[in-house]
This record gives C-alpha cells, sequence and structure tokens, in this order.
C-alpha cells in the first residue's frame, strides 16, 4: 500500500486520514533501513576495492594502463551522449577480458589490420548468445592498438528486456538503427555490425559456419560517411551451444527472435557456454566507394565482395584450427 | 505581439522577458494578477470570434502560441476542441491579417519514447507519440496544423519548436515528476533524458522571433543525462518497480484519480526520446545557457 501511494504523488494528490496513517505505520521499517545506509555503503565500496584489486592481480596492470588511454567525451554528468558510463564498462570490460583470457582462451590474429580512426568491424554471428560481440569488444580493447571501447548495435527487442536495455547502454551498446551507426562513425568510433542479424546467431548445429544474407545497411553507411570496412571471422562461437532447431511458434509467442533448441541445458551448469577456444582473425580493411543511395543490386554486389571476404576467412580458420576446445 | 496561453507559469516567463522588448498583447481565459503594467491582457477563449477583435484592434508583427492544454484530466472533447479548434481559428485569423511571424511551441514528446527510436531524433523523425499514448494525439495535430500552415502561407515566416521535457516552476508531468518525495523508477530501466529550464525555452522562443527564421527546431536543454543521475542529482530517495507492476497500479490509481500521470507516461522513464538539436544551434543560434544541475534543481524553486 505505500508503495502504490509512492508511484502516483502528482501535485494534485491527497491522500486520505486513513492511507496517511498506513504511511506513517510503515515508516518503521524504513527508518531501521536508512539507519542502516551507511554501513551497507561501507560495505559496497569495501566490496568495490576487493573486486577492484582482485581485478588487477588476475589481468595484470596492464589493464588499468590501457583503460586510462581510452578516448572518451563524457557529459558533465560521467557518461557519453549515448549512455555510456566508464565506470560500468571497466567492470563489464573486466569480467568479459576474463572469459576472453581465461575461459576461452581467444587468440587473435590480424590485430595490426585495424585502423584508428573510425571503422566499420563486420564479422559473422555465432553462438546463441552474442558472446561473439564481447570477446571482440575484449580484443579490441585488451589486444589493439590503441586501446578503445567497442561499439556495437543491438536488436532493437533488447531495449525492452529490463536490466539488459540498462546493460546496453551503459557499456556502450546502441540500438541498431542507420542514425544511430552515422553518429557514432561521425564520432570516430569502431562500431561491429553483425550483417547476418538475429538469424545468424541462431543458426543450428548443422548449419555452422555458413553465412546467412547479409543485411545491405552497412555498406550503405560505409559509403555515406566513408568508412572502411575490416572483415572479421570468429572461429569456436557455433560448439558453444550445440542447437538442434529453433521454435519458431514459441519464439513468436514470446516475442523473441529466436529461440533455440539446446540440449546441454539439460545437464549441470549446461547454461554455460561450453569453453570452446575462440579465433578471432581481423582482415585487411577494405575502401568501397560510390553512391549511398544506390539501387538495392549495386548495393548487394559489394556486400557480396564483403561476405565472401567474411566466408573464406572463416573458411579458412577452420581449417587450420586444430581442436575445437584447445 | 500576441502571446496565447500567457498566463501559463511559460507564458507568464515569456511576456516578462517579451514585454520590455515589445509591446505585448497576453491572450488567455485565465487571470493574469501580477501582470506588468504597459501589457494588455484580453481575457478571451481562444475559440471565441472576440479573438478576432482582438487581431482587428492594431497591427501585430509576431504570434507566439503557447496556448496548449494539456491537463491529463480534461475531457478528450474539451482538450480536442481547446486544442484544435482554437488553434485552427487562430491560424486562420494569422492568414486573414497576414501576421509575419508565427511561433508554435510542440514538444519533443510528439516523437514518443519507443524501443526503437535513434538515440537522437531529427526534426524528420516521424510523429509516433500517439501510438501508445492516445492523449497526445492532440499536440500532434497542432504540430501538423502548424506544418501545414508552413506550406500554405509562405508570407507568415512560421517556427515550430520542439522543446524537450521543460522543467522549472512550470507544472507539467516531468516537472511533477521530478518534484515527488521518492521518485518512482523502473526496475532495470534508466533511459538517457534530456530536460530543459524554462528559461533556455524563453530564450529559444526569442530567437525564433528573429526575422527570417522559419522551419520546425527540436530545442534541447544542456547534455543528456541517465534519469538515475537526474535522481541523485535532486538527492532524493527512488524507488524501483517492476514496469507491469507499475503500470497496473498505475492504472488503477489513475481510475481512482489518486495519481496525475496517466499510466503510458510510463514509457518516458523506460524508452528514449531525445532530440538532436543542432538545427536549432546552427540555424536558430540557440544555446542553453543554464547548467545540468541547476536545470535539475529547478524543479524545487516554486517561484522566479
Amino acid at each position: 500500500m505505500p508503495l502504490d501511494q509512492r508511484i502516483g504523488w502528482g501535485d494534485s494528490f491527497s491522500v486520505g486520514a486513513e492511507s496517511k496513517s498506513l504511511v506513517r505505520r510503515w515508516s518503521g521499517p524504513v527508518g531501521t533501513l536508512r539507519a542502516l545506509a551507511p554501513l551497507a555503503r561501507r560495505l559496497v565500496e569495501s566490496a568495490v576495492g576487493g573486486i577492484d584489486s582482485w581485478m588487477t592481480g588476475k589481468l595484470g596492470e596492464e589493464f588499468n594502463e590501457r583503460l586510462a588511454r581510452v578516448p572518451l567525451s563524457l557529459t558533465p554528468t560521467g557518461v557519453d551522449e549515448f549512455g555510456l558510463d566508464p565506470q560500468w564498462t571497466k567492470y563489464a570490460l573486466a569480467s568479459v577480458a576474463l572469459l576472453h583470457r581465461k575461459y576461452f582462451r581467444t587468440e587473435v590474429f590480424g590485430k595490426e589490420n585495424i585502423p584508428a580512426g573510425r571503422v566499420l568491424l563486420i564479422a559473422n554471428h555465432s553462438g546463441q548468445i552474442p558472446m561473439d560481440g564481447a570477446l571482440i569488444g575484449a580484443s579490441l580493447f585488451m589486444d589493439v592498438e590503441p586501446p578503445r571501447f567497442m561499439r556495437a548495435m543491438v536488436d532493437k527487442w533488447t531495449q525492452t528486456l529490463p536490466f539488459v536495455s540498462l546493460l546496453f547502454s551503459r557499456v556502450g551498446q546502441v540500438v541498431g538503427v542507420p542514425e544511430n551507426a552515422k553518429r557514432l562513425l561521425e564520432n570516430n568510433e569502431a562500431l561491429l555490425v553483425f550483417p547476418e542479424g538475429a538469424r545468424g546467431i541462431a543458426k543450428p548445429f548443422d548449419k555452422r559456419y555458413q553465412l546467412v544474407d547479409f543485411g545491405l545497411g552497412f555498406m550503405r553507411l560505409a559509403l555515406e560517411t566513408g568508412t572502411p570496412i575490416v572483415p572479421v571471422a570468429v572461429i569456436g562461437g557455433e560448439e558453444q551451444y550445440v542447437s538442434l532447431g529453433n521454435f519458431d511458434g514459441l519464439a513468436k509467442l514470446l516475442r523473441m527472435p529466436s529461440m533455440p533448441i539446446l540440449p546441454q541445458l539439460l545437464l549441470p551448469f549446461g547454461v554455460l557456454p561450453l569453453p570452446t577456444r575462440y579465433r578471432i582473425y581481423f582482415g585487411e580493411p577494405m575502401h568501397f566507394t560510390g553512391d549511398p543511395d544506390d539501387d538495392d543490386s549495386l548495393i548487394e554486389e559489394k556486400v557480396f565482395v564483403v561476405k565472401s571476404t567474411v566466408q573464406s576467412m572463416v573458411n579458412r580458420g577452420l581449417q587450420a584450427r586444430k581442436g575445437v576446445f584447445f | 505581439m500576441l502571446v496565447t496561453g500567457a498566463c501559463g507559469r511559460l507564458g507568464k516567463h515569456v511576456v516578462r522577458e517579451q514585454h520590455r522588448l515589445r509591446r505585448v498583447i497576453a491572450v488567455d481565459r485565465r487571470p493574469f494578477p501580477d501582470k506588468p503594467k504597459d501589457v494588455v491582457h484580453e481575457q478571451v477563449d481562444m475559440r471565441r470570434k472576440k479573438l478576432k477583435d482582438v487581431f482587428r484592434a492594431e497591427p501585430i508583427e509576431a504570434v507566439i502560441h503557447l496556448g496548449v492544454m494539456h491537463d491529463p484530466r480534461a475531457s478528450q472533447a474539451e482538450h480536442h476542441s481547446w486544442n484544435v479548434a482554437g488553434f485552427q481559428k487562430l491560424l486562420e485569423y494569422v492568414a486573414q491579417f497576414k501576421i509575419p511571424k508565427l511561433v508554435v511551441l510542440s514538444s519533443a514528446n510528439v516523437y514518443g519514447p519507443q524501443p526503437d527510436n535513434a538515440q537522437f531524433l531529427n526534426e524528420d523523425a516521424p510523429l509516433l507519440g500517439g501510438a501508445r499514448f492516445s492523449e497526445i494525439r492532440d499536440l500532434i495535430e497542432v504540430d501538423m496544423l502548424a506544418q501545414g500552415f508552413f506550406w500554405k502561407h509562405p508570407e507568415t515566416e512560421t517556427v515550430i519548436l520542439r522543446p524537450v521535457h521543460i522543467v522549472g516552476a512550470v507544472h507539467n508531468a516531468a516537472s511533477n515528476f521530478m518534484r515527488l518525495p521518492t521518485i518512482p523508477t523502473l526496475l532495470g530501466f534508466d533511459p538517457m533524458v534530456q530536460i530543459i529550464h524554462e528559461s533556455d525555452v524563453v530564450a529559444a522562443i526569442g530567437c525564433a522571433l528573429t526575422p527570417r527564421q522559419r522551419g520546425i527546431y527540436n530545442v534541447a536543454g544542456p547534455s543528456p543525462l541517465p534519469l538515475s543521475h537526474i535522481v541523485k542529482l535532486l538527492g532524493k530517495p527512488s524507488f524501483p518497480i517492476p514496469y507491469t507492476f507499475g503500470k497496473a497500479i498505475l492504472k488503477r490509481l489513475w481510475s481512482l484519480r489518486l495519481t496525475t500521470f496517466p499510466a503510458p507516461e510510463l514509457d518516458h522513464i523506460r524508452y528514449v526520446c531525445m532530440v538532436d538539436d543542432k538545427l536549432s544551434r546552427t540555424e536558430l543560434g540557440y544555446a542553453p545557457r543554464m547548467p545540468i544541475a541547476e536545470t535539475v534543481r529547478s524543479v524545487a524553486v516554486e517561484s522566479w
């Protein structure tokens, strides 16, 4: 009851005498909570301190040193215009960096191919959860010179999810609409795009590493902003969850982009992705010129060049790999 | 110069600012008790013929339309007739008497908070505010009427301003929300928001009055910030509630007339609805002067 009253305290709001007494009766536990607040704050502070030193121990001083070198443009309240908060990003990056180094033991090839200015990273999408995006982000921060915070475009569906939308926004992931992408590139950011979209991430196991159709939007964007395209191949994602297919009807019902059938979820700790070894290949930057408003068929030709480059990088990566887990 | 809706809090602010520079006629059916001496107050309803007499009486250089009613409790019919029919009458007279300048105060809310909004919407973005929140359709209609007028009557320089949430001593949803003793938030949502201080809106209206300015302009305040930072700057406790739960309660409270916030307005603390104000900065020469911290805290100040 006091809860509902807090919600609607408009200025013409008047509380009846009865409900006022309810509020008063309830102020007891709230008062106790207030008294405990300083203690809780100290606990949180010491916990944060502990996490910080543990993180430095695991990832080395290099992590903090690289963090200080990331170029940022923040507003007076300490976030950037898209809502990226450096504090949040630090912890998110630290946890992804741990996965990157210790769990998936990612190998990164061709890190010298990433230009320092604006760049579009075009990658194959895989793995049911967007771990590939997170690991590309981690390698852009941990391995590439200069270190930078990668921005990615996320599905608009994620914006309707509590916590997920919050987390994505604070770590610099933005809704996948062309206006956002253009603005980010004009700010000289590194932008990751999965042109396969949600169809790519939910591939069943028998279709692994076979790229589905690319969207055309990224090419128009690159032409419009004069951005170099770096093709990226990610190997290892398809085996982290073995998917037998998709429940399309159920996904539609739950308004989710896909609903993969994952038998491993029945196993203990099956929720965790399998510790496959990831390999990330950054290809040489590709430059395209032309009219961004060209006919679809003309844009398609250029997109096909990128798609086949990524596919051949994936194929070469698969041939070079000796085993899935090591 | 003629100002409609002059007795609202923002209207008074505009009148006080402008009467030092020009002769101001304030049009509003409400009383204007503390009006400056040289301001003429015409206490007329915009839908009445009497408004025409005001236009006929003396030549008018500019019309500023602030008289949009957004009392969430007023009936739909009253809303519609006031906002749309009244505005149509006003446009008719502006055309008939060949007024050289018309400034219409719309709102960035016409774009509406949506999960697939671009972070910064420009002036060409579709006006989807009514998709989930039907009460805002009037405001969209006013905006559209003004756009139609812009094309049909090139002899009048029409400026449509779409400011983000106006805060300060004004009584609107955003300011009232920030005045709550405990700020409710939605669990797991913390969208970026833009707010603008009322004095910056007044300044933007001043910029729009400059001769030869015409067009549609988004007007944003200092810099965007997450809702949680606003709560922190206000120094108030906040209370997170799950969306479905919050929506159900708010609907119930609304039907019991215990709140001034209709349930669809929850989307404003759920999704992004921010605008790109590049045009108003470059073309209108507008720049917000109030820093963000003062803008946030201004809701606590009751008078200026």
